[in-house]
């Protein structure tokens, strides 16, 4: 068997007392999109955090092709391929979108300056691709809607050939033919190889284009599973009462029957 | 050939669309810009003709605001804060405040002061040294520059809130200030330091001439010209809408008739008689029976804040430093997590400032010809107004280096003017207060309005 793109061993961090992520394992490997369910405040967008560098962990270990890393900040972890798009966005609001498509990977010119030309076409290029409706492109992010603004965090974590992709509710805020969009770009990635960690509310999205499911329930993995071994309700009954199916892996977070 | 003015609107919402409206739109001027001028131009044509009323003189509306000789002053007095400003725009942007500009400022000063009057000479460099002015300059922006660093990393490392931090500079550099030189007075600084305050020192002028004046009023031209082609240029090969020619026309023109405009005006203020009379005697020359008129041209604290006031703007427009400034002001967890360090990038801002109030600290003194603990007292406040009244917001996100300036310009140009109208100091404080807090509002309203 192939080694994991993305192992995450007994990871924990408490917040004052809160243990938003207790003793979660995780894995992801080339190619593979891992839906990530559970209720709200179950600990989902904390963990990844960990991955993508926003928060430090008070424990566990982190590997990426098999080898073990560090991940202190949110550089650390573009340097080794991981693109997050978080739940918040995080748009610096008062710039415009190609400002935030290469923000802290900006275009120079040959004398070393912005070539904010240049980012504008880019950025045109890209929205022209993900969002063709897309046209503001001189406005700061502030003034675009919801949509719009997802569709740039969107083309920002895609833009920089990312090997790993956590993509944090990614389609919340868009309309259906936007969200279809993203389907299609999430399948055609997945192809290309690129390991996506998928966090969704909506369980058909998920398990239309998740390979496996993995479930959260205050802060513990209940289970994961393949999407093909488990029913809809099997996995309605892992998010809601954490009772692990048998075709599925248990965690330490599965109630014990 | 692509003119379109722009893309996007239809023809019958450009038309309803006010002539105002559409000018602003293809020149691209940001409308606020055009507001503080007027207020500027307001202040001074009001002055001119207050003062005029007052006592005739050769002013434009005859008055003695509006003289090549209150203009040329006018703008030396703005050069210190006008400098610090343009640092305070970028602190401001970032979420933060420095309330320690105007200690650094003295600290900096009675510590070169000390350098050129005392400790210089005592290491062997006779005083009038031509080294002396170097080293001075040197270590002024060097000590600046890391006294800010120090404050900078105590508020990133260390998570003390900046106006904590330069509360306590304030206080602290203030008193350590009196601590070099005990509460004495330096004076007087080396006779080439002087110059940077643009005064004349024996019959050397702080300025440069009327042929100098010209050439840099030529230049500046030039840029503006080459500026505006460029980026046509960029914009064509990318094949994004162009401004219109003659909007592209206009701003050249404009740019330049007010550079060269300016430099006129300042070049009609002549050397004093006495001056004159001495220079020439000097150089055996003989002056004619109607006087000689010699031009004092720019002066080198104005050259100086012009000068920063270009870098300042290509640092915070075209650079990633600026870039980096500007996203963490409007979302600092979204900038960390775009992966930059704001932490070393809160450092540098507060050093730059640091090294900002470093050449504050060799204009101010320079112009004075003297160093004491009580240079730049309140300047942190007029360096904060001025970037304020220049739209600058305080939530962070949001300023321009041009705006402080011009806030400055205002705020010198209404002290200067109550001056020259015998306002007592009490009254000229009370007004650039309320000034102050009404420029606010203004903005306040006229961004209500945009929405
Ligand atoms: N920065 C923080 N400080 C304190 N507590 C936090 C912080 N971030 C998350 N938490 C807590 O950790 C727990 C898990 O939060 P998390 O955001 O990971 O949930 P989630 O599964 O992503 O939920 P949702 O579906 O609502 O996005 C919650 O109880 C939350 O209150
Ligand atoms: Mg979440």
């Amino acid at each position: 068997m192939t080694t994991p793109l993305v192992e995450m061993r007994d990871i924990s961090i408490a917040f004052g007392g809160i243990k938003a992520v207790d003793h979660a394992s995780i894995d992801l490997y080339p190619g593979e999109v891992v839906g990530l369910l559970g209720h709200n405040g179950a600990g989902k967008s904390t963990l990844i955090k960990i991955l993508s560098g926003a928060y430090r962990r008070d424990q566990g270990e982190i590997y990426v092709d098999g080898k073990q890393v560090e991940i202190y900040n949110p550089r650390d972890a573009k340097a080794l391929g991981i693109e997050t798009i978080y739940q918040t966005l995080a748009l610096a609001d008062n710039v415009d979108a190609a400002a935030n498509l290469y923000l802290g990977r900006e275009l120079m010119t040959a004398y070393g300056t912005l070539d904010d030309v240049a980012m504008e076409a880019e950025c045109r290029k890209v929205m022209g691709r993900l969002n063709p409706n897309f046209r503001r492109f001189k406005e700061p992010v502030k003034a675009l809607s919801g949509g719009q603004r997802q569709s740039v965090a969107i083309a920002r974590a895609i833009h920089f050939n990312a090997r790993i992709l956590i993509m944090d509710e990614p389609t919340a805020a868009l309309g259906p033919a936007e969200t279809a969009q993203v389907g299609e770009l999430i399948k055609q990635l997945k192809a290309e190889g690129i390991g996506i960690f998928l966090i969704s509310h909506d369980l058909h999205d998920v398990t239309d284009l998740a390979d496996r499911v993995t479930v959260m329930k205050n802060g513990e993995i209940v289970g994961s599973a393949k999407v093909n071994e488990v029913t809809q309700d099997e996995i309605l009954g892992m998010i809601i009462a954490g009772k692990c199916p048998p075709n599925a892996t248990p965690g330490p977070g599965a109630v014990n029957l | 050939m692509t003119d379109t003015a722009t893309g996007g609107t239809g023809a019958a919402s450009r038309n309803r669309d006010s002539a105002l409206t559409r000018f602003l739109r293809a020149t691209e001027i940001d409308s606020r810009i055009l507001g503080m001028i007027g207020a500027l131009v307001a202040i001074w044509v009001g002055f001119d003709i207050y003062s005029g009323m007052l006592r005739p003189s050769d002013g434009l509306f005859g008055g003695t605001f509006l003289t090549a000789r209150n203009i040329w002053t006018l703008l030396v007095q703005t050069s210190s804060i006008a400098v610090m400003a343009t640092g305070m725009v970028l602190v401001i942007v970032m979420r933060h405040i420095d309330l320690s500009v105007g200690s650094i400022l003295a600290f900096v000063a009675v510590v070169i002061g000390s350098l050129q009057v005392f400790w210089l000479p005592q290491l062997g460099l006779p005083i009038g040294h031509p080294l002396i002015w170097v080293i001075a300059l040197v270590c002024a922006l060097a000590l600046g520059g890391s006294i800010g660093a120090i404050h900078g990393a105590l508020i990133a490392y260390a998570g003390i809130p900046a106006f904590i931090v330069t509360l306590g500079g304030l206080i602290f550099w203030r008193g350590a200030s009196w601590a070099v030189i005990r509460g004495e007075t330096v004076a007087p600084m080396d006779k080439t330091f002087k110059l940077i305050g643009g005064g004349i020192s024996g019959t050397t002028p702080g300025s440069i001439g009327a042929t100098a004046s010209w050439g840099i009023a030529f230049l500046i031209c030039a840029g503006i010209v080459a500026g505006l082609l460029y980026g046509r240029k960029q914009r064509r090969k990318f094949e994004f809408p162009l401004r219109p020619v003659w909007a592209e026309t206009f701003l050249a023109v404009t740019g330049c008739v007010l550079v060269l405009g300016a430099t006129y005006v300042i070049n009609r203020y002549y050397w004093p008689t006495g001056v004159v009379n001495r220079w020439a005697e000097q150089n055996n020359v003989t002056v004619p029976e109607e006087g000689l008129d010699i031009s004092f041209g720019y002066a080198l604290p104005v050259l100086i804040a012009l000068g920063v006031g270009i870098v300042m703007t290509f640092l915070a427009t075209k650079t990633r430093f600026g870039r980096y400034i500007y996203a963490t002001g409007g979302n600092p967890e979204a900038a960390e997590l775009a992966g930059i360090n704001t932490k070393r990038l809160t450092v540098w801002v507060f050093a730059l400032m640091g090294t900002l109030a470093g050449i504050s600290a060799c204009i101010s003194a320079a112009r004075l010809d003297a160093a004491s603990n009580a240079l730049g007292l309140f300047d942190e406040l007029y360096t904060i107004a001025a970037a304020v009244i220049g739209g600058t917001s305080l939530a962070g996100g949001l300023g321009t280096i041009y705006g402080a300036i011009l806030g400055a310009l205002v705020m010198q140009s209404l002290q200067s003017g109550m001056t020259l109208l015998n306002f007592e100091s009490a009254y000229k404080d009370m007004v650039v207060g309320g000034v102050l807090v009404f420029a606010v509002w203004l903005d306040q309203m006229y961004r209500r309005r945009l929405k």
